[in-house]
């Protein structure tokens, strides 16, 4: 079958909803595109874990203590179910994890910011992950099989990744004014990384009518974006917070809030890798690689002479 | 460090589901790794690993030959069946 | 039992709390930093664990936080090993199976402990520890027979490490731990003295753990979280 025919079939297969398998046949942009989107995903949530992991010795509490271990734990887990789903496209995940600590691979540029205080742990769940949500919930839907699936574990494990961030949050707007002007803070430094999590402008956005065509993406990035600010917006609300947006107000003809424009040179900055923590966040993930590479070399050894007795 | 496949039955479930895959050196730790990755929220009362290289797919080319010829035999369901008015239990 | 022999010495139900809690501080510092992102995993899992283990024994004895985070230092009473820093992974998996076998006969006992919630407590952790130790046991066969360089810092560690194990009296570890480390190819020392320069170290070195984790705690006295 020709190529021109095959991918006819195949555009047609997924525009009725079919799904795609690691056996199907697929052109090379799809698979390209999806090891590039995976891979991503996969970088940005064991990144993830770093400006999180940054208070698991200080949590304030035992009970928040273990939360958050809990969700930090998840998201090595998420990295694992991503990685192996996109090595179900023909990459490894050694070549994917080379690539991160090479600096070729991107990962979500949110995870390049601080966390200098504990509300900023409360903020990320709410915000960041309340944004990863709104990204993940289409994404069960892809027609990768295999990244649909991983996303359909991924988005049961993080909604409780949310709730445990507003939780933090409601508790500390409820307490003592220093904790009060720590939620704030942390506002006033998660809310604009958080609505360029969605990406630029759709006009800006040179790949996706194509993820949209093989429903790899489903939502534009503005789409999500006022829906993030519309749902985000009562809940700032409810906790008594400001959303540092002057121009932050609800158009009632509309049904939406209206908002400010993000900085899209400083967003630019941070994914070219010059935001705060970059350096940092991959020179720990190089460390803890290079570091525990005498611990597999020693699992590999075990393994190979035990496979030698068992087999003699 | 090899791919494994990952299945696991359910508490109260009747049979091994693919639940996704892991990495591991060997058998044992490849049990342990599934266990912590894939059960933690009390998902699992059995866990299954098997090397990835171990699973023998069928050909997607061969999907026809392999699965078209029974769809056309409906004689073999229930509902192919018309039981008359008045029979009980059938 | 002969009339001469000497009890065995049961650590107290603080020294079981504090013990948990501080290892699984230790556990904690490995996560996002293992050598393998199964091993995060894993290793939160056992942190996961032993922290549920503390919170139980901590709230039979008083309020948790209070305790974790308002006590001084000093007043913590787990053994010292429990306080180690992780060092290198073979330091940090070797302390793992001294401690888990520690735990393994502590809990057995504790499953028979005059208050409900204690023994509640313990039956849980019976479970948690079988795989706690089949965990710290597998890494440790894995490093004692793995490669020359792996084998070296097993060894090292266990120099470093086994003086700190005078203070465990419970019977059966001994021969627990013994178990793991012929299974591991490595030289079984004779039963450990009393050494209190590592000691004073273990106890430097949970002053330093307290400072960090009581850090924020303690900036709010008084504060809900």
């Amino acid at each position: 079958m020709a190529d021109r025919e095959r991918l006819e079939r195949f555009e047609a297969h997924v525009a009725a909803e079919g799904k795609v398998e690691s056996d199907s046949w697929m052109p090379d942009a799809y698979r390209k595109t999806l090891v590039r989107q995976i891979s991503q995903h996969a970088h940005s949530e064991i990144i993830g874990m770093q400006p999180e992991g940054n208070w698991l010795t200080r949590a304030p509490s035992l009970r928040r203590k273990a939360i958050l271990l809990a969700k930090v734990q998840d998201e090595a887990g998420h990295g694992l179910y991503l990685y192996a789903a996109a090595e179900t496209l023909g990459t490894s995940r050694d070549e994917m994890v080379d690539a991160l600590l090479a600096g070729t691979a991107k990962y979500s540029s949110i995870f390049n910011y601080p966390t200098p205080t504990w509300a900023d742990i409360g903020a990320i769940g709410w915000l960041v992950d309340g944004a990863a949500i709104m990204n993940q919930v289409p994404l069960c839907r892809c027609s990768y099989g295999p990244y649909a699936r991983a996303m359909k574990r991924v988005c049961k494990e993080e909604s409780f990744h949310q709730r445990q961030g507003f939780d933090i949050l409601v508790t500390l707007c409820r307490g003592t004014d220093e904790q009060r002007a720590m939620a704030q803070d942390a506002l006033n430094r998660w809310w604009w990384p958080s609505l360029m999590m969605f990406g630029p402008h759709d006009t800006d956005s040179p790949h996706s009518e194509q993820s949209m065509r093989w429903r790899i993406k489903r939502f534009s990035n503005d789409e999500l974006r006022q829906r993030f600010v519309d749902v985000t917006a009562p809940q700032a609300a409810f906790l008594g917070l400001r959303i540092p947006d002057d121009e932050l107000r609800y158009d009632e003809t509309a049904g939406h809030w209206h908002f400010g424009e993000p900085d899209w040179e400083e967003f630019r900055r941070v994914l070219s890798g010059d935001g705060p923590c970059n350096a940092e966040r991959l020179e720990r993930r190089t460390r803890a690689h290079v570091e525990g590479a005498w611990v597999r070399d020693a699992a590999a050894a075990y393994s190979a002479k035990h496979a030698e007795t068992t087999a003699a | 460090m090899a791919l494994w496949e990952v299945f696991v039955r359910a508490r109260g479930g009747l049979h091994h589901a693919h639940v996704g895959s892991i990495h591991a050196t060997d058998a044992e730790m490849a049990l342990e790794n599934a266990r912590d990755v894939f059960t933690r929220r009390g998902e699992a009362a059995s866990l299954w690993v098997v090397p990835s290289d171990a699973i023998v797919a069928s050909d997607p080319a061969d999907a026809d030959e392999l699965f078209e010829p029974a769809m056309d035999k409906e004689y073999r369901h229930p509902t192919y069946y018309e039981v008359p008015d008045g029979v009980a239990n059938l | 039992m002969s009339p001469t022999s000497e009890p065995a010495a049961l650590p107290s139900v603080e020294a079981v709390a504090d013990g948990c809690l501080l290892v699984s501080h230790r556990l904690t510092e490995w996560v996002g930093n293992a050598p393998t992102m199964e091993e995060d995993v894993a290793l939160g899992n056992i942190a996961l664990d032993l922290l549920g283990q503390a919170r139980g024994l901590l709230s039979f004895l008083g309020d948790e936080d209070q305790l974790a985070y308002f006590r001084d230092a000093d007043k913590f009473a787990n053994p010292a090993i429990c306080a180690s820093p992780n060092g290198d992974f073979a330091r940090t998996m070797l302390r793992q199976v001294f401690v888990d076998c520690w735990l393994e006969q502590v809990w057995s006992t504790l499953t028979e402990h005059e208050a409900e919630v204690v023994r509640g407590v313990a039956a849980k952790a019976v479970k948690e520890n079988a795989y706690h130790r089949r965990h710290s046991r597998s890494w440790v066969l894995r490093l004692g027979d793995g490669t020359e360089e792996s084998r070296r810092r097993l060894l090292l560690a266990l120099e470093e490490l086994w003086p700190l194990t005078a203070e465990i009296t419970v019977p059966g570890w001994r021969e627990s731990v013994t178990g793991v480390l012929v299974a591991a190819t490595v030289p079984v020392p004779t039963a450990a003295s009393v050494d209190d320069s590592a000691a004073a170290a273990c106890a430097s070195a949970r002053r330093e753990l307290l400072a960090e984790m009581q850090s924020l705690a303690r900036a709010h006295p008084g504060a809900s979280w």
